[in-house]
């Protein structure tokens, strides 16, 4: 089974975010993996151990995002493609799209994963667009995944503690729900094959791929608040007594 | 302008965020004088159709067909295709399901247009419809606008609007359209199966009145225990946040988001979770909501009554022992 995994780099998950305009200041902070992408990719390797194959790591975006597909490729993916964009952030879903499915529409893959939502921009539609755009059948929030002759049986989350099988033709397209598998660290042996490991780069110029942007974030901005806090000060102590009294007497929750 | 809702059913049920998202459809068709439509897809949703008549709506479209029996991405997708293009609506309007999350975006990309999703709410600047959404798991928010021509499709998040704000017709019935579209079962390529519950859930959050949850911050498997006296102290629940019971730290029967249930305590106390959207969703209608993080801009602040920007293991023993003393 050949498997193409699209993995996003975002900032890390406790990096001080400065906002500039529509975007934040990308000097000085950390970037990761996406942890939904992680499950994805970890989805990947098992089916690939299971019934052999190829594991390919796409991602988009600048220089930095190199770090992120050698990261997959420690892990046990066996090629990168990295679409060098520094605009990246820029693009809406469905120009981002566009050039994940060019990049692969030659691949002839069986099966393209993505995480379920990426944890920066949260927009939720790569995998989904991905599947419209090569006309390829789709399922999303995987919690399982049966590999049959030519179909897949998958066990997808509704919502409220529902879940559903659903049979779907290879192949396919399907978006990975978080928590899904146990993500495995990459290895020292993992670290040092992966440095023998091609990364081919491509851009979107060379894709033929344009922007037409269907929507544009003109700003980003620290939420207004809608309730008003009342923050409790001084040593653990003093806060533990002054919180139970205000449950006790001000909120009479307790 | 013509906003089009496209509402939710599975059987013989409403998904409530529909109406959620009526409302806004309402809301926003009051400010900029446009005319609101409101669809139900599936078969046999006559009962549907006519609840929605009752509404303060311009028509009801029902789209009836027996391979919209259940629901798949491409019989949903094609079916919706074709009727958004017939009834030439502007504004096309979801409630941010699991299931919209499953195929609006291929509906929106059918004819060539964006989404906007997971919405919070809208601003019209001058006529001109600006989308609120969060991003950086609600860290910020964006303010998103659509380029080019409609339709436009948006979807808004459980909670962001509340559906006893929907206004009902003030003169009779309004008209339900019947539509016919054209669909075939080749055209479907998921097969749908069996719908399951995993084993039944023993512990009902819903009805705990006090719940104490804990997320990323209590770090590891071991340090439950200290969450665990904080409840117990309390007479409260034990919940958790996704990724807790992701870890197996916690059982998933425990989890208080959008995945797991949805809960409106008498008081909520959130241990080291930050307040991604995902479990804000679950837990944003408790009526007293304390956050104890170290993250003093942690999103979960945004919704908290009281707060406590600090270490949650100097803080949780310390709880306990005064939430004993004050039996």
């Amino acid at each position: 089974m050949k498997i193409i995994v699209c993995i996003k780099q975002v900032p890390a998950k406790d990096a001080p975010l400065t906002i500039t305009g529509n975007w934040i200041k990308e000097s000085d902070i950390g970037f990761e993996m996406n942890e939904p992408d992680s499950f994805a990719l970890e989805e990947a390797l098992r089916l690939k151990e299971k019934h052999g194959g190829e594991v390919v790591a796409l991602s988009m975006g600048p220089e930095r995002v190199k770090q992120t597909i050698k990261e997959a490729l420690a892990k046990g993916a066996d090629r990168g493609i990295h679409i060098a964009d520094d605009h990246f952030a820029q693009l809406d879903p469905l120009s981002s799209a566009s050039a994940l499915a060019a990049a692969v529409k030659n691949e002839s893959a069986d099966l393209i994963l993505t995480g379920l939502q990426s944890d920066d921009q949260g927009f939720g539609q790569t995998g989904v667009l991905l599947a419209a755009l090569l006309d390829r059948p789709h399922a999303t929030l995987i919690m399982a995944i049966e590999a049959g002759e030519g179909k897949l049986k998958l066990k997808r989350e509704l919502e409220a503690g529902w879940f559903q099988w659903i049979e779907c033709p290879l192949p396919a397209v399907l978006t990975i729900q978080s928590g899904i598998n146990k993500v495995r660290y990459a290895t020292l042996k993992g670290i040092m094959a992966a440095k023998k490991k091609e990364i081919a780069v491509l851009t979107r110029e060379s894709l033929g791929v344009g922007s037409q942007p269907t929507q544009k974030v003109e700003k980003i901005y620290v939420p207004v608040k809608t309730k008003k806090t009342e923050f409790l000060t001084g040593t653990p102590k003093e806060v533990a007594a002054k919180l139970v009294e205000k449950l006790r007497f001000e909120a009479r929750v307790i | 302008m013509k906003i089009l809702v496209i509402t939710e059913q599975r059987q013989g049920k409403w998904n409530n965020t529909s109406f959620e998202t009526l409302a806004a459809a309402q809301q926003i068709a009051a400010a900029l004088s446009a005319t609101v439509s409101v669809l139900v897809i599936g078969k046999g949703v006559d009962a549907f159709a006519a609840e929605l008549a009752g509404k303060n709506v311009s028509e009801v479209l029902q789209v009836e067909n027996d391979l919209l029996a259940d629901y798949t991405p491409d019989g949903y997708c094609i079916a919706l295709k074709q009727v958004i293009e017939s009834a030439k609506a502007d504004l096309v309007l979801f409630p941010h399901t699991y299931q919209v999350r499953d195929f609006a975006p291929k509906l929106a990309a059918s004819l060539g247009k964006g989404m906007v999703g997971d919405c919070i709410g809208y601003r019209s600047e001058g006529g001109k419809l600006v989308f609120i959404r969060q991003m950086f798991q609600g860290k910020t928010a964006a303010d998103v606008t659509f380029l080019g021509d409609g339709p436009w499709f948006a979807s808004f998040q459980s909670g962001a609007f509340r559906a006893d704000q929907v206004t009902t017709a003030a003169s009779g019935a309004k008209p339900i359209q019947k539509i016919t579209v054209e669909l075939k079962a080749e055209q479907i390529r998921t097969k749908p199966l069996e719908l399951f519950k995993e084993a039944k859930s023993a512990v009902d959050l819903t009805q705990a009145p006090l719940i104490v949850a804990v997320g990323r911050g209590i770090k590891a498997p071991e340090n439950i225990p200290q969450a665990e006296a904080v409840a117990k102290a309390m007479g409260a629940e034990l919940a958790a946040s996704r990724p807790i019971c992701d870890e197996g730290w916690l059982p998933m029967e425990r989890q208080i988001g959008s995945s797991g249930q949805t809960v409106a305590p008498k008081l909520y106390l959130a241990l080291g979770i930050s307040g991604a959207i995902q479990h804000v969703v679950g837990m944003k209608g408790a009526r007293t909501i304390v956050a104890i993080n170290k993250d003093q801009n942690a999103p979960i602040f945004e919704i908290a009554d009281y707060g406590v920007v600090g270490d949650i293991f100097e803080i949780m023993p310390a709880l306990t022992e005064e939430l004993l003393k004050a039996k």
